[in-house]
């Protein structure tokens, strides 16, 4: 048409949508109804200021949250097979997961990364509910046995935090397979001596409970978290009577000696680096902060290796 | 009497005209129905191999769940002599779901461990369906234990819905046990081989069948769910069971293309329920087969071939 409506409303339309309020700064505790700010939300770890409840957080939140300064470098995944069952329910497998990654912006539901906690070494396993429920498939599996081949190699104990609905359904039994797979990661951390502890997280069920997640030395679980083989639901249509509160949740199992311990997020750093260092026979960790990284590196890049002080090695 | 499947209505109709014909034929000196029976015989025998040729896969879960399907026990009092068997989990209590002891195979001892589901309704209610608790898979892993500490060879039979969703069994620690025992095929030194013989369902499947040889009966399953909770799950309709036992890929000859069982071991016609003592029989060879290959391995490769299999599995897909 003409100069005004070509050029110079798009021009106004910009710079006023520029200054629109970004959405999400505020979420509402999913708990007791609190309305929190984003940025103290994050800093708390996405438990709740007001009621202490914990809600899920993403994987790079947490690992970003665990390892000295955020630095850490990611473990890559060998690339199992891409629906090997060709499954189709009311949509199509690969459909599945593409919605997915397009909502989570990750690969799969496993992150596994290598850093340090205290200046005490690691390799973590971090499952993501977020990706289709951290369900349970090749790719999960893939991960647990990278990166206990990782741990046995560099000598490090593994943290894994678990958290999923169960085995991959779309991978058939493929998905069940995993349960004996990541056993044997497993054991391989065990005979090689690591220390292997297990946070677990809201939600943790199914086969992931019935595998990995009930295999570590120490059972260290976020307060109030589902951790079950049978989910509430179907128990409760199994036998036909209503379940006492509380059932199946992190205190309730601390209480039948299915964990060692319910840990709040805010102070589970500090006690994975303490038990951790104990089982390695460390000297304790350094108290206090430790200074922040160099802002121009890369987070990522991070050789961690170089990192490393000469006293972590369990054998010195 | 056998009872039909409800895919089976049709051949039941003739099967039932042959006897009406033949029991009027005894009442009625005169009549000679001979040949109209046997016509009737042999379109009954032709539309049972025509059903059982090619059996969809919900209707293989359906024969897997035959109520007159030969079950643990029956293999156990025909295959083995001097069947012991031992009892409990040394912690809390004796679960029925699961029978195991010592036993004779040809006179080579073993331990075999398996899933009973019973055959009447107190048996079932007794053995809970082949739902195993707790103490069941801790009994399962003290036999292993012990089969381990004595050299001998374990046989598992399959046949489980699944572990017990109860309360109970929730509290007393159903995943741990279920890992442990997964955990504990994985570390003995004795040849372990398994056979499905009826349902493979899921976690509770896991914890004994991971072996080094797993066979599967022609018309058994082996699924991580099973296609009902499946179909409510996925579909939104537990009445889908059709589609998800098609897609979740449960039958022996999917699992054979995949890898994941080494043997399928064919059936008789109509199924193992229709004649029960040759399936027997075939699942015995099978197993005296599998038992002799493991001759001259090593405890330590024993266990390595073992966890072998099971990290290299899925790296073959299905054809689309």
């Amino acid at each position: 048409m003409n100069w005004i409506t070509n050029y110079v409303r798009p021009r106004i339309n910009s710079i006023f949508s520029r200054r629109e309020v970004p959405e999400n700064l505020w979420q509402k505790c999913d708990e007791c109804g609190t309305m929190l700010f984003h940025r103290e939300l994050k800093d708390n770890l996405n438990v709740c200021t007001s009621c202490g409840h914990h809600m899920a957080i993403s994987p790079r939140d947490r690992v970003e949250a665990l390892f000295d300064g955020g630095i850490y470098a990611e473990i890559s995944v060998p690339e199992p097979l891409a629906d090997p069952l060709h499954f189709r329910d009311q949509k199509k497998y690969p459909d599945r997961m593409k919605t997915a990654q397009k909502n989570t912006g990750e690969k799969e539901a496993m992150l596994v990364a290598t850093g340090e906690i205290g200046r005490t070494p690691i390799v973590v396993a971090c499952q993501d509910f977020s990706f289709m429920g951290g369900s349970m498939g090749m790719y999960v599996g893939n991960a647990i046995i990278a990166a206990a081949e990782e741990a046995v190699k560099l000598k490090r104990p593994m943290v894994l935090f678990s958290a999923a609905g169960g085995a991959r359904m779309q991978e058939g039994i493929l998905s069940l397979m995993q349960m004996p797979r990541t056993t044997v990661a497993v054991q391989m951390l065990k005979e090689a001596g690591l220390p292997y502890i297990v946070v677990l997280t809201h939600p943790t069920t199914g086969g992931v409970t019935a595998s990995y997640a009930m295999l570590g030395d120490v059972h260290i679980a976020e307060p109030n978290a589902l951790i079950c083989f049978a989910g509430p639901r179907v128990i409760e249509q199994t036998i036909r009577e209503k379940l006492p509160e509380g059932f199946q949740r992190a205190e309730y199992l601390l209480d039948h000696g299915m964990l060692d311990r319910v840990t709040p997020r805010g102070q589970m750093r500090e006690e994975l680096i303490t038990i951790t260092r104990m089982l390695l026979g460390l000297p304790p960790a350094i108290r206090g902060d430790l200074p922040p990284p160099d802002p121009t590196e890369e987070t990522v890049a991070e050789p961690v290796e170089k990192t490393a002080p000469a006293d972590l090695d369990p054998k010195a | 009497m056998t009872q039909y499947l409800d895919f089976e209505k049709p051949l039941a109709e003739i099967e039932g005209k042959a006897e009406e014909l033949r029991a009027m034929a005894r009442a009625n000196e005169e009549m000679d129905v001979s040949d109209e029976a046997t016509t009737l015989d042999a379109k009954a025998s032709k539309m049972l191999e025509d059903l059982y040729k090619d059996l969809t896969p919900w209707r293989k879960c359906q024969v897997a769940r035959h109520p007159e399907r030969p079950h643990c026990r029956d293999y156990i009092d025909a295959l083995f002599s001097e069947y012991t068997p031992l009892a409990g989990d040394r912690n809390f209590a004796d679960d029925h779901a699961v029978m195991g002891g010592l036993a004779r195979l040809n006179d080579t001892p073993v331990m075999v461990i398996g899933h009973e589901k019973g055959d009447d309704t107190k048996s079932r209610i007794e053995r809970n369906f082949g739902m195993a608790r707790p103490e069941g898979y801790r009994k399962a892993i003290r036999l292993m234990q012990m089969a381990d500490k004595f050299g001998l060879p374990v046989v598992t039979l399959v046949d489980t819905p699944g572990a017990y969703p109860g309360k109970g069994a929730e509290e007393r620690g159903q995943s741990e046990a279920i890992a442990r025992a997964t955990e504990t095929c994985l570390q003995i030194k004795v040849p372990l081989i398994s056979v499905i013989i009826g349902e493979g369902g899921s976690g509770g499947a896991v914890a004994f069948a991971t072996a080094n040889r797993i066979a599967m009966l022609e018309h058994s399953i082996y699924s991580v769910i099973s296609p009902e909770g499946c179909a409510s799950i996925l579909w939104k309709d537990a009445e889908k069971m059709r589609e998800a036992a098609e897609a979740l890929r449960l039958t022996a000859q999917d699992l054979k293309k995949l890898n994941v069982v080494d043997d399928v071991i064919p059936e008789p016609r109509g199924g193992a329920h229709r004649d029960r003592d040759t399936t027997i029989q075939a699942v015995g060879k099978t197993i005296e087969r599998m038992l002799k290959s493991f001759d001259n391995q090593s405890g330590e490769e024993l266990v390595h071939n073992r966890r072998r299999k099971f990290l290299d599995m899925g790296s073959r897909g299905l054809a689309a």
